[in-house]
């Protein structure tokens, strides 16, 4: 057996640990070998199964048994050992280290395996008889690849991420995300995952969000419990009542991620900013949760907007708010968009849209077609004092058949054939 | 993950057969100030909707061994192996994520942001058929809405004023002359830009049924022009059009202004037919779900298989001029009804 050979034995085996996809994988198992007997047997058992997970265990064992006795395997059988899962990924990043050793140990490796694959053979027969135990007790290290790009492969051996499916969570979503998905392996489900799941449940979240909450943030299993608690103590002592604060938690996920301070910076400016009463803040807040999870900037340049360019005055940006938060977060184009269409082109005076803050929150087109279409039939009466009022809710809210049926009084074809005309 | 093209060994789950009957071409009516794409992505999200709420595949199960030792005093002394059904989570929707993470769905010719109409979509098998389509020799039917009294810099009526004139000397006897001149300098350029020897027979026999044109890409040429209504300053054109932009039908109706000795500037630019499809067959905003799209579709084969493939020859002149003069809006309210 040259030299030459083995090293290229070696290098395959090298190559076989290393490679992170499968494509890689496979490209390496197609190299044929034309070494001699004692290699043979070797190479037969790499080849004979295309199966490439298969081969990859059998290159463990070697490994294991032949190699690297430093290392204390422990494998997955059944899902009651599975809490060894978690040594095994870290025993992977381990098992790199050694491979990486120079060529000479390689060389040496090699041999040391070829010798020992002919003791192997002397010492156990595959037709020897043994008992129950030691057959359920022979270690099967389990078919998993020590890295790869999906969480597919580790979902069935892993308690943690087994539950995670259980529970809801969208893991397709989360191992897009970088790192997301090592991190979620690397938890244990009893020590890590299970007190904050608790704990969320403790705060009176519903079963059914916490899978949401867990797909959107799945940052929030790794936080600190402490944080946590200080967090929703602030929230309480602020006078959120506790469902208020439940609910606010499953409709903002990242809620808790945030320190104490960054939500009391928060509360201020809001309370401050427009000007608002105590329970007025708590309301809003409570209505839009994600107002404090974002960053200030563009409510900042929303409220400037509001005044300088559209001309509204504090107490009606105030009023605006609360009847409708979202407005603060609006896409300040679009905002702009939909009140020049308002005020220009359809004559709407500032305390109209005032008094019906919703309608900055519709789609603009479809807020155009249909003043197109009221304008077409000289039904555009915006003015509640003069006869044949439209307010501009019932414009903008209503389905398409009753807007057509009342407001218009034509039929819901004569609308979708006058879109066709604009 | 599929994209819409499938290995022949999968099973055809509710999901595939779904993307199957969506697959063929059909046509959208643009909304004005939307830009294409947008239009584009709105539709891929529908159909993404409506083809990933088929009924999921249950999750397969798999049979695994629980090994357990009995410590049970009077058991059978040993291991006990018992079997157990297990779903196999590796194939669960939230792990594999959806069927279909994306379609494709091309677009024929495009429409700037600004103008609104027919425009043509294609899903999966569908946009090799629109591949052809493009490449194949059809005219497009636009509406022009302008008017007289500004030049504008990009001549539509919101770019920056360059120039505003009178407009009182121009009435529609004066309006169809230069529309008549302008058709026929066109007609000239369609012969000029078809490949063949305009001496000889067989140019003779093509123009006489009407397939003389230019091959693949040429400057644009207008096959048909004439007004369709004339209130001034406002008056409406109605153009059938080769290897147009829309940027160039504006620059179109600026050149009449020219002519006229006045300036024109374009509000409105609207295809209302693109090759076969009208705006009869177009869906509107509200009827871009799945369901809709796939109706469309059906429609589409089906009319596909009754109508002979022949190959949209250019006429002379395709318009008949109609007695009364009806706005541009209304008649085509009603050829639309109709």
């Amino acid at each position: 057996m040259t030299m030459s050979t083995s090293a290229k034995l070696c290098l395959r085996w090298r190559g076989l640990l290393f490679s992170k996809t499968s494509t890689r994988l496979q490209c390496f198992q197609v190299q044929r070998c034309n070494s001699a007997a004692s290699s043979a047997s070797i190479s037969s058992g790499l080849f004979l199964n295309h199966n490439l997970t298969t081969t990859h265990t059998r290159i463990k064992i070697k490994h294991q048994k032949c190699c690297y006795n430093n290392l204390t395997s422990k494998h997955l059988t059944t899902e009651a050992k599975e809490d060894k899962y978690k040594d095994l990924s870290r025993t992977d990043v381990i098992e790199y280290k050694p491979a990486l050793s120079p060529r000479t140990d390689a060389f040496s490796v090699s041999e040391h395996v070829i010798s020992l694959d002919l003791d192997v053979a002397e010492e156990y027969s595959a037709l020897e008889e043994i008992s129950d135990e030691e057959a359920a007790g022979i270690s099967i290290p389990a078919n998993i690849p020590p890295a790869s790009n999906s969480l597919r492969d580790y979902v069935d051996k892993s308690e943690t991420l087994t539950k995670l499916v259980q529970l809801g969570v969208h893991l397709w979503k989360l191992e897009q995300r970088p790192n997301v998905g090592s991190m979620l392996l690397r938890l244990d489900f009893n020590t890590d995952v299970a007190p904050r799941l608790l704990f969320l449940k403790q705060i009176g979240v519903e079963n059914s969000r916490l899978g949401y909450i867990i797909t959107h943030n799945p940052f929030i299993l790794t936080a600190d419990l402490d944080n946590l608690q200080a967090r929703v103590n602030y929230l309480k002592s602020k006078k959120f009542s506790s469902e208020t604060v439940a609910s606010m938690v499953s409709r903002a996920p990242f809620l808790l991620s945030f320190s104490v301070k960054r939500l009391d910076n928060r509360l201020g400016f809001y309370q401050q900013q427009l000007k608002l009463s105590a329970s007025n803040t708590r309301d809003i807040v409570a209505r839009l949760p994600r107002l404090l999870c974002g960053s200030l900037e563009p409510v900042k340049e929303n409220l400037k907007v509001c005044e300088i360019e559209l001309g509204f005055k504090q107490n009606e940006i105030q009023h605006m708010v609360i009847a409708v938060p979202k407005v603060l977060t609006a896409n300040k184009k679009k905002l702009t968009q939909i009140f020049d269409y308002l005020h220009n082109t359809m004559k709407v005076p500032h305390h109209l849209i005032t008094k019906f803050p919703q309608v900055l929150n519709t789609k603009f087109l479809r807020l155009r077609e249909r003043h197109l279409f009221l304008e077409y039939l000289e039904k555009a009466q915006y003015d509640p004092t003069l006869a044949r009022y439209i307010s501009l809710d019932r414009l903008v809210s209503l389905p398409d058949e009753t807007f057509c049926t009342e407001l218009a009084l034509a039929t819901l074809d004569d609308f979708y054939l006058f879109q066709k005309t604009l | 993950m599929k994209i819409g093209c499938f290995f022949p060994n999968t099973m055809a789950t509710p999901a595939i057969r779904m993307f199957r009957r969506l697959e063929g071409v059909f046509c959208v009516y643009k909304p004005a100030d939307v830009h294409w794409k947008l239009v584009r992505d709105t539709i891929e999200t529908n159909l993404l909707k409506g083809v990933n709420a088929t009924h999921p595949q249950p999750v397969p199960r798999e049979v695994r061994f629980l090994v357990s030792s009995s410590d049970e005093p009077g058991a059978a002394k040993g291991l006990r192996v018992s079997p157990a059904a297990v779903p196999v989570l590796s194939k669960h929707p939230l792990v594999t994520g959806p069927e279909f993470q994306q379609i494709k769905v091309g677009v024929g010719h495009r429409l700037d942001t600004s103008s609104s109409g027919v425009l043509v979509l294609a899903v999966g098998n569908g946009n090799k058929t629109l591949n052809d389509l493009y490449n194949t020799r059809i005219t497009r039917d636009y509406t022009l809405e302008c008017e007289f009294g500004m030049a504008t810099h990009d001549f539509s009526h919101t770019g920056r004023v360059l120039e505003r004139s009178t407009y009182d000397h121009i009435s529609e006897d004066k309006l169809e002359r230069v529309t008549a001149m302008l058709e026929g300098a066109n007609q000239k350029a369609l012969r000029m830009y078809s490949t063949v020897d305009m001496g000889s027979q067989e140019a003779y026999e093509m123009a006489a049924k009407g397939l003389l044109g230019p091959d693949g890409k040429s400057a644009p040429i207008l096959t048909g022009l004439r007004c369709i209504h004339f209130q001034p300053p406002k008056f409406t054109l109605e153009v059938q059009c080769l290897n147009e932009t829309q940027k160039y039908l504006r620059k179109v109706v600026h050149e009449i202004g020219l002519e006229l000795r006045s300036t024109a500037v374009c509000k409105g630019v609207r295809r209302t037919r693109d090759g076969l499809f009208t705006l009869q067959d177009a869906l509107t905003r509200h009827h871009w779900s799945a369901a809709d799209v796939m109706e469309a579709i059906y429609k589409y084969h089906s009319s596909k298989r009754n109508q002979k493939k022949i190959l949209f020859p250019i006429r002379e002149s395709t318009l008949e001029t109609s007695g009364s003069r009806l706005t541009g809006t209304h008649q085509n309210k009603d050829a639309a009804a109709g």
